[in-house]
């Protein structure tokens, strides 16, 4: 997939709204593959819905999302568990692990289906991160940055176009968070893939192509 | 089997409740067991009602008009009577008795004497008869004649006549070794024959002769072609059908050979399965219900984990797998454990259905099974219908 074109679109609750002043909202804008975009937003302007969107969780807004001039309102289950394997992978806001399974485990939960990285490979990233340690602990029972952290291992291990990191280094400290931004920015140059960062204030220090107010 | 597939099950089997899927599989396992044992004690009992050697009837009829006063009754069956027969739906075949038109004298060397009596033949279409012998042919010319005797006849000899008489009992190897003399008398003929019994007949109580031969004889006797039959034996599906005696009613027709108890027994043999079928059903149906309701609830219970399982890129198919596979081990141990339970209690109740009939009675078990696996696929089929549709709503877009 090359590119994710929004066409006027506006989640549904905002559709009352008068005072929409927004560099995505009712705008025609186009994430390009390759590119790293900075979405700034305040609470409350959709930031979590157009990760949603383009992740095909939600379909409640208004306009058109394309991808490569697709209409996304058409694709049905199967589609979407195919670009969310092979096209579009994300780390999310609220990281959606597992609690009940280990750090590796929730990682092979994964990576099992698309079959991207060896044991090693898996491990390795653990100890880069520097949680080589916490392979076998329950994700329930390790801290939300340490979370954090697995869940982006988590989304590597796929191919990917683009990937959305909603409020990615929102609980690690600067060192943990460059160490973040140099893995993450080496997987995404492998894979040729955009980056969609998007951040109510902490956000990867990276230099962006593009930044974006919502 | 994949690791994803054991670490869905890790994550999935959390809330599973061994109580409620154990209260399925008692309650599946009596409905399928009840169910099952109707099917086979139905075909374990159906032969002794119906088969060759029946303990009571048969599905043929033999009608006639009714004697309605002393004297010489002309009332025979024309070709539109037996048309109309024929035409009716609870009809298979009909069959005409066609009497002799000649004299007929048998006779026997007994004790070193003769003893000769008037006798009278009748014959019906080869497949009406109950007896298999390749003896039963005759051919212009002939002297042979087979001929097959009621069984009651020789019963009655055996258990009535003899007994009282100080004779001795005679089988029915004995007396298939013996020959009758035959003489045959009408339209200025008359030819001495040898009759051979042949075989004994539970169906029909007459002397029979096959058919080939009365129609010559009653030519080359008697000078008639087609004589109108004064009886009439019907094939029927069902003797017990209401339709078919309404019909017989309405015609005058009388039933020579009443199917009354026979085919009671069989229609009440038909209920009482049909009861225990439909108690079963009752049983596998609630159980349906446990499990689905058991299911829905599992989903709900998982139904964070299962999102997020679609999110991350899982099909709702493998999503649903581990729960397919449950059901499936499930279904198939009940059938298992239900096969099992029917065959142990087939050994017990046939030794006392053999010993009642007389003869060892051969079972299958064949339609038991094909009941069994279609019964379970059915359920297998629902249980992976709702788990794969409560999944498949649960990964829509909201």
């Amino acid at each position: 997939m090359n590119e994710i074109k929004l066409h006027n679109v506006l989640p549904e609750i905002f559709a009352q709204r008068r005072d929409i002043d927004s560099d995505i909202w009712l705008r025609d804008i186009t994430f390009e593959r390759g590119k790293h975009y900075l979405v700034k937003a305040i609470s409350g302007a959709g930031k979590s819905s157009l990760c949603s969107y383009l992740y095909g969780q939600r379909g409640d807004y208004s306009g058109d999302i394309l991808f490569d001039g697709e209409d996304i309102s058409t694709f049905g289950t199967s589609r979407w568990c195919d670009i969310r394997q092979r096209e579009i992978s994300v780390l999310f806001q609220d990281l959606k692990l597992f609690g009940e399974l280990t750090a590796m485990q929730n990682v092979e939960i994964k990576n099992d289906i698309t079959k991207t990285k060896s044991r090693s490979e898996i491990v390795a990233l653990f100890e880069e991160f520097g949680i080589g340690d916490k392979l076998d602990s329950r994700i329930d029972r390790m801290s939300f940055g340490q979370q954090q952290r697995v869940a982006l291992i988590r989304a590597l291990c796929q191919p990917f176009s683009f990937i959305l990191l909603d409020e990615a280094v929102s609980h690690l400290d600067d060192t943990n968070s460059d160490i973040m931004r140099d893995i993450v920015v080496r997987e995404a140059k492998s894979r040729g893939a955009a980056m969609i960062v998007t951040s109510i204030g902490k956000h990867l220090n990276i230099d962006y192509d593009i930044c974006l107010s919502l | 089997m994949p690791k994803s597939i054991t670490l869905i099950w890790q994550l999935l089997r959390k809330h599973i409740s061994v109580f409620e899927l154990a209260i399925f599989f008692v309650a599946n396992l009596i409905g399928m067991t009840v169910i099952l044992a109707g099917v086979q004690l139905y075909s374990d009992i159906r032969p002794l009602l119906r088969g060759e050697h029946t303990l009571i009837g048969s599905d043929y009829l033999i009608i006639t008009h009714p004697v309605k006063r002393v004297g010489i009754n002309s009332e025979t069956f024309s070709l539109e009577d037996v048309a109309d027969i024929e035409r009716q739906e609870f009809v298979d075949a009909v069959g005409a008795f066609t009497a002799s038109q000649f004299e007929v004298n048998g006779s026997i060397m007994f004790n070193g004497r003769r003893l000769s009596t008037m006798l009278f033949f009748e014959s019906i279409p080869d497949e009406f008869i109950d007896v298999e012998t390749k003896e039963w042919h005759f051919d212009k010319g002939d002297k042979m004649i087979p001929i097959i005797l009621p069984r009651n006849y020789l019963n009655l000899y055996n258990f009535g006549f003899s007994a009282t008489q100080q004779l001795p009992q005679i089988t029915e190897d004995m007396i298939k070794s013996v020959s009758l003399g035959i003489n045959l008398r009408g339209n200025g003929r008359s030819d001495d024959y040898t009759g051979r019994i042949v075989g004994f007949s539970d169906r029909l109580n007459t002397i029979l002769v096959p058919d080939s031969f009365m129609s010559w004889a009653n030519g080359y006797y008697d000078g008639s072609d087609e004589v109108e039959p004064t009886r009439l034996i019907l094939k029927v599906a069902n003797p017990s059908d209401p339709e078919l005696s309404s019909y017989l009613k309405g015609c005058n027709y009388e039933i020579e050979n009443k199917p009354a108890e026979s085919s009671k027994a069989l229609f009440i043999l038909k209920v009482c399965i049909a009861i225990i079928i439909c108690i079963g059903l009752l049983f596998t149906v609630l159980s349906i219900i446990i499990l689905t309701l058991s299911i829905y609830l599992l989903l709900q219970k998982n139904i964070t984990k299962l999102e997020n399982l679609v999110l991350i890129g899982y099909s709702p198919s493998r999503v649903a797998m581990p729960y397919n596979l449950m059901a499936l081990v499930l279904n198939l141990s009940i059938l298992a454990v239900s096969l099992v339970m029917i065959f142990l209690s087939q050994d017990l109740y046939m030794e006392q259905l053999s010993a009642i009939a007389g003869y060892k009675i051969a079972t299958s078990s064949s339609m038991t099974i094909i009941v069994g696996v279609l019964f379970t696929a059915i359920i297998i089929a629902f249980n992976i219908f709702v788990i794969n549709r409560k999944i498949r709503n649960i990964s829509r877009k909201r």
